[in-house]
């Protein structure tokens, strides 16, 4: 069942989760277009990962509707995970395994068929130039590498969304900015990217940010809307100053 | 299905890529049994005799009296024919059976010596000598009152006989206890551990972000320690009967069967555990002192369960390495078949399906 907006590929509406007394996301309401670059920002605590558990169908919502790549996240988890890659801040991938037996791994786990499995993985190594690294342990390559391929992995079975929470967590600035060009390439080939963060300056990159405080969203707009909204120069500013009123 | 033996073949290489894992797994266990094949003594108390008198006289009821109210033993039954001497070891608690020749203190009147035979289980090496030599104590300890009225000496010959294990061989106590040992910690210690470490590096929020069902997640991580597992109980058989002469009286089949589930049971565990947990420490912590401790100490493996305080001995009834315990040393020593560990069969069987309800519980819970 598609949903009636062709290109909305998230669509939540109302989406409420509480744990007892907490509310975790307080009537969230946000759609996410096929192909862009969406950025979902808050402080740590804000409900961030309360909301993409439930978008990844691994929580489910108290009240409200949520589709994700146009399937219920009630009843159609299983579809959804089909449809959606993830990647998380601790890269995810086996450091006791090589490359190739990982991406195998994770390939495998997606259902893709040995013929899939190779041609991709011949591409891949070939894109990232580390055809001679395939059978080296993951343990032994330096972090920025760890990262790339976690997301290569992440996309290896061509999800129609990608969720990458907090991603970049921890690595120098120059990884960061090549990990943002692999981001840009993936969008480029349509694949949506879902993204959380806490650098504002990444948050610049994305097509569209909402910024969630205290379980709400707080703020859904273009970065350049934002900031003229809020009359500031980065979105950091914009990050304060919707923070700070809150407090 | 392919998607699970690929969970199933990743997780071998974890294991075998693992140097310290590899350890734990097939060293541990060889130098365990090996240690523990050498001894270590208990005390005995309220042990249940049986008594086969075929003289009732007076000196009969003395000494069996004064056994009796020794404090070390409980009549359990008195016997009226001793056809099947096994059987009374097998079915009941019975630990001794002491017997009175007929004529025995009119014997020990006329000729100044009357026999008597102590029979002990010797399937726990360790007790059955103990209570052998105190039971002669004790009558070593009337003859010497009643010769301080008598002119010429009278004596009391026992004649003792070991029944199950008659070289009197502690390691076939040990082997047992050792073997629940090695498969509480391959199987529940090593699973929640490395349940524990796919959380800590985060690979299992991808896992379950993944297609793959939860149950499948679980049962791939513990199919490769349950073959693991199953191999060291194989081996401790081995070194069991190769290097102690330990035998299998008992069907060698039950024997594996019993192992297989008291492996499952322990992998219930370890899953529960690993739902507790969130690092590999926390998982070794609880492992180490829910699991490793109990089955020392509260198993029956070193010290004897009678030995214990009452409310220790309530504890032990919710230790299932107890249980495992009593089967095994009945198919190993006693060669008895599946009539007589049923039961126990029965409550390892519960207490497996209590911990995989838990754990599925447990594993939703924490998803939320």
């Amino acid at each position: 069942m598609k949903t009636k907006f062709n290109n909305s590929i998230i669509k939540v509406e109302d989406l409420v989760k509480k744990f007892g007394n907490f509310t975790a996301n307080d009537h969230l309401t946000f759609e996410v277009k096929e192909g862009e670059i969406f950025g979902f920002l808050g402080a740590n605590g804000a409900g961030k990962t309360t909301a993409i558990k439930i978008l990844c169908g691994l929580s489910v919502p108290t009240s409200g509707k949520v589709e994700v790549a146009g399937y219920d996240v009630y009843r159609q988890t299983n579809q959804i995970k089909r449809n959606i890659g993830y990647m998380s801040q601790k890269f995810s991938l086996y450091e006791n395994l090589t490359i190739k037996e990982n991406i195998r791994f994770f390939a495998g786990i997606y259902g893709m068929s040995r013929k899939d499995i190779r041609i991709r993985l011949e591409e891949l190594l070939d894109r990232l130039k580390i055809e001679n690294l395939k059978n080296e342990l993951i343990a032994s390559l330096p972090l920025g590498w760890k990262q790339k391929l976690a997301f290569s992995v992440a996309i290896f079975h061509k999800p129609k969304i990608v969720f990458l929470d907090e991603p970049t967590g921890g690595v120098d600035p120059i990884t960061r900015r090549q990990f943002w060009d692999m981001i840009y390439e993936a969008a480029n080939n349509g694949i949506t990217v879902f993204v959380t963060t806490h650098y504002m300056d990444e948050a610049e990159y994305c097509n569209r940010v909402s910024i969630m405080v205290d379980g709400r969203i707080e703020a859904l707009d273009r970065p350049q809307e934002l900031k003229k909204t809020y009359h500031v120069d980065s979105m950091n500013e914009v990050f304060l100053k919707l923070a700070r009123v809150k407090n | 299905m392919k998607k699970f033996l690929g969970f199933v073949k990743k997780e071998f290489y974890h294991i075998m890529r693992d140097p310290r894992t590899l350890l734990v797994l097939f060293g541990i266990p060889v130098a365990q049994l090996l240690i523990f094949g050498y001894v270590v003594t208990n005390d005995i108390k309220d042990i249940k005799i049986a008594i086969f008198d075929q003289s009732k006289d007076d000196v009969t009821l003395n000494l069996s009296n004064k056994i009796i109210s020794s404090g070390y033993f409980i009549l359990n039954e008195n016997l009226n024919s001793i056809n099947n001497i096994e059987d009374i070891f097998r079915e009941g608690d019975v630990k001794e059976v002491i017997v009175f020749e007929p004529g025995f203190g009119q014997k020990l009147i006329k000729n100044g010596v009357a026999h008597i035979q102590l029979i002990a289980d010797a399937s726990d090496a360790n007790t059955a000598n103990l209570i052998v030599n105190y039971t002669n104590a004790i009558i070593q300890d009337y003859i010497r009152k009643e010769n301080r009225q008598q002119k010429i000496p009278l004596q009391i010959e026992p004649e003792v006989r070991m029944i199950f294990n008659e070289g009197l061989k502690s390691v076939y106590m040990f082997v047992p206890g050792t073997m629940a040992l090695i498969l509480m910690l391959v199987s529940a210690m090593m699973t929640s551990i490395s349940i524990a470490r796919e959380k800590e590096m985060g690979t299992m929020e991808v896992l379950l972000v993944s297609p793959l069902r939860p149950a499948q997640i679980v049962i791939g991580k513990v199919i490769p320690y349950v073959v693991l597992a199953f191999i060291n109980a194989i081996t401790i058989i081995l070194i069991g009967y190769f290097v102690f002469g330990m035998p299998v009286k008992g069907s060698l089949w039950l024997l594996l069967a019993e192992n297989l589930l008291f492996i499952s049971l322990a992998l219930s565990l370890g899953i529960l555990i690993s739902t507790l947990a969130n690092s590999q420490q926390v998982a070794m912590f609880i492992s180490m002192f829910a699991l490793m401790l109990p089955t020392l100490l509260l198993s029956g493996f070193i010290i004897p369960i009678e030995n214990m305080p009452l409310i220790l001995q309530w504890i032990t009834y919710i230790i299932p390495p107890k249980y495992f315990i009593i089967i095994i040393k009945n198919i190993m020593i006693k060669g008895t078949g599946f009539e007589f560990v049923w039961k126990e069969t029965l409550v390892l069987v519960g207490m497996m399906l209590m911990f995989i309800a838990l754990s599925v519980r447990k594993f939703k819970i924490r998803l939320e």
